[in-house]
């Protein structure tokens, strides 16, 4: 259970900020990529590689870390941006996200960019992946956790309830899923679309401790996951709520910035909103 | 140049055959404007079904509405289509002869900047080691829209393979097109090059480019992949005596290995598989990819003339 200051709060608050910025600047540059569900889920990933989890930028292969699974792969663009924001590989390497050779690809790739523990972008693998990290920590004995974060509409995935199944099946307390419930998915608001709701309800059913918070509030990130500390027996699902594309205000909650990359005009306003 | 790319014309061709026919029925799994059903979906809203992101469920309920006597067209990208819902495919539709067309749109390399993740290369092989599916692979837009009424008239499981990005126009609006029949469109008694998908353009360049040289290639748009044709491959491999297969696909099981195993069966002769060399795609612009993993005109030139030295 670690301590929550004010200060530290400020501190999670700006390098979200900067991870933002970082994630427009980089598909700003590659002119393709997904805006939306990168900047939506920032606070989150910034908390846990800033704040929760035990890792050495220095040692990405140490057994003992603690690891997070991007199962909504499509948001590499985060991954990327906080990766190099805690030194996993100079930011410099950000300007290649997406091209031809690059480290970066379109969808994290753990065969070539250390940091990246699971190769994803396909919807409703990486809670699997991380399901068998846990497992893994269990057999070993080891007490390392696994984190992963999930989108609303990548829960329309039966694989994601068989991966649901066998983690409180097999007791995985040291499993903790954050839902990125921001309401949207490509076709349209996941209601409309094939509704996933209500997502709390899915996942005490099927045995976990639910927690329920904004997941664009860093103090109630981090409150979420110290509680999940205290959780014995059973994983633990964050249902967080959030804004799709959050700090860019003409980016926020559009469905249509689903799968675009800012240009031009749209990279220099976004970027002075984060600025401001 | 007039330019098209092959779900765009299967976006059309879906609404065309909606107006036509009152059991067209279409599924998506969110992924409805990049594999352009949308269109359908907003003419004809009651016949128009989403599945969300559940591309084995999506197959599950096209098999059960084809069993009520719908024909069914479900689109998604050709990774999840083939892969993700792979035994769906198979023990849902193909093993009981359901009228399920799966249309799936983004195969093979020219997916682009997403990346290898979901760059299909293997979905050729996945759907045509199935019994009972038909394999289609139309070069353009204008025979995507042929296929797509084809496939409407012929009743029985069957992969379409569509791609993302534009592609020239090689057709006429009353060319020839037949599902099972390849398309002869270049005559040449030196080579045979067969191709399929966006490789059929760039194998015509590459032929005029050879017969600057004096090289008369022949050239065959084989979308047909299942059933393949397989009285024209041997006909090629007695006037040629070479074959080079071309596909935006894995040299392991496509049309190259198709071929191969009807020329091997019937009449023996060098084949030379351009594809991909049993590797994953990667991250990069559509043309910069098929340069990268040697997909150009120039590779199918100089192919040919390799063959040719060899003859
Ligand atoms: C298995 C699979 N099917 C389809 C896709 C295409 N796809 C990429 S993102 C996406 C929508 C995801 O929505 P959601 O999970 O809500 O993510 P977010 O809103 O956080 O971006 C889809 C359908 C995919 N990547 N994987
Ligand atoms: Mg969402």
């Amino acid at each position: 259970m670690k301590q929550i200051d004010q200060q530290q709060v400020q501190r999670l608050k700006e390098q979200a900020r900067e991870v933002r910025r970082q994630i427009i600047a980089m598909l700003g540059q590659a002119g393709s990529g997904h805006t939306g569900g990168s900047l939506g889920a920032a606070d989150i990933v910034t908390a846990l590689y800033f704040w929760e989890m035990n890792i050495d930028p220095q040692k990405p292969d140490w057994e003992d870390r603690d690891r997070f699974v991007l199962s909504k792969g499509h948001a590499a663009p985060l991954l990327y941006a906080v990766l190099a924001e805690r030194g996993y590989f100079p930011s410099d390497r950000l300007q290649t996200l997406r091209k031809l050779g690059s480290p970066l690809q379109g969808h994290p790739d753990r065969s070539k960019l250390a940091g990246v523990e699971a190769s994803t972008g396909s919807l409703g693998q990486g809670i699997s992946w991380a399901v068998g990290m846990a497992l893994a920590a269990k057999m070993d004995h080891k007490d390392y956790r696994v984190y992963t974060l999930l989108g609303d509409g990548e829960l329309e995935e039966g694989m994601v309830w068989e991966a649901a199944m066998a983690a409180a099946h097999y007791r995985l307390d040291n499993l903790v899923a954050f839902i990125d419930f921001n309401g949207l998915q490509i076709d349209g608001p996941v209601e409309q679309v094939l509704s996933p709701l209500p997502i709390p309800a899915k996942f005490a059913a099927f045995g976990w401790e639910v927690l329920q918070i904004d997941g664009n509030d860093i103090r109630q990130i981090l409150e979420a996951l110290n509680c999940a500390r205290l959780v014995k027996g059973k994983p633990t699902a964050i249902v967080a709520r959030t804004i799709k594309g959050k700090g860019c205000s003409f980016i926020e909650n559009k469905v249509e910035w689903h799968g675009v990359a800012p240009k031009g005009e749209e990279i220099a306003r976004a970027l002075a909103e984060l600025n401001m | 140049m007039e330019k098209q790319a092959t779900r765009d014309a299967y976006g059309k061709a879906l609404v065309e055959l909606g107006k036509k026919h009152q059991d067209v029925v279409v599924l998506d799994a969110d992924l409805s404007k990049s594999t352009k059903t949308a269109d359908f979906a907003k003419q004809f809203p009651e016949r128009f079904i989403n599945a969300g992101i559940a591309e084995q469920n999506m197959v599950g309920m096209a098999a059960g509405l084809a069993s009520a006597g719908k024909v069914v067209f479900a689109s998604t990208f050709a990774i999840f289509a083939t892969g993700r819902a792979f035994e769906a495919v198979r023990n849902s539709v193909a093993y009981s002869k359901m009228n399920v067309k799966l249309c799936a749109t983004h195969a093979g390399l020219t997916v682009g900047e997403d990346g290898g993740s979901h760059q299909s290369v293997e979905d050729i092989a996945l759907m045509r080691s199935v019994p009972n599916m038909t394999v289609v692979v139309p070069a353009d837009g204008v025979s995507t829209a042929r296929a797509v009424s084809a496939l409407y008239d012929m009743n029985g499981p069957a992969y379409l393979r569509l791609g993302r990005p534009a592609v020239p126009v090689i057709y006429d609006q009353d060319s020839p097109f037949e599902i099972g029949r390849a398309n002869r469109l270049r005559r040449g008694e030196d080579a045979a090059i067969i191709a399929c998908g966006v490789m059929v353009s760039k194998a015509l360049e590459a032929a005029e480019l050879l017969a600057r040289e004096g090289i008369e290639a022949a050239v065959v748009d084989m979308h047909t992949i299942k059933p393949l044709d397989e009285a024209a491959v041997i006909e090629l491999a007695r006037e040629t005596g070479n074959i080079l297969t071309v596909e935006e696909h894995s040299i392991i099981g496509g049309l190259g290995s198709a071929v191969c195993e009807t020329v091997c069966a019937h009449h023996p002769v060098p084949v030379v598989r351009l594809g991909v060399n049993d590797v994953f795609g990667q991250s990069g612009e559509p043309n910069e990819l098929l340069e990268h993993y040697g997909l150009t005109v120039e590779k199918i030139v100089h192919n040919v003339r390799d063959l040719l030295r060899k003859k």
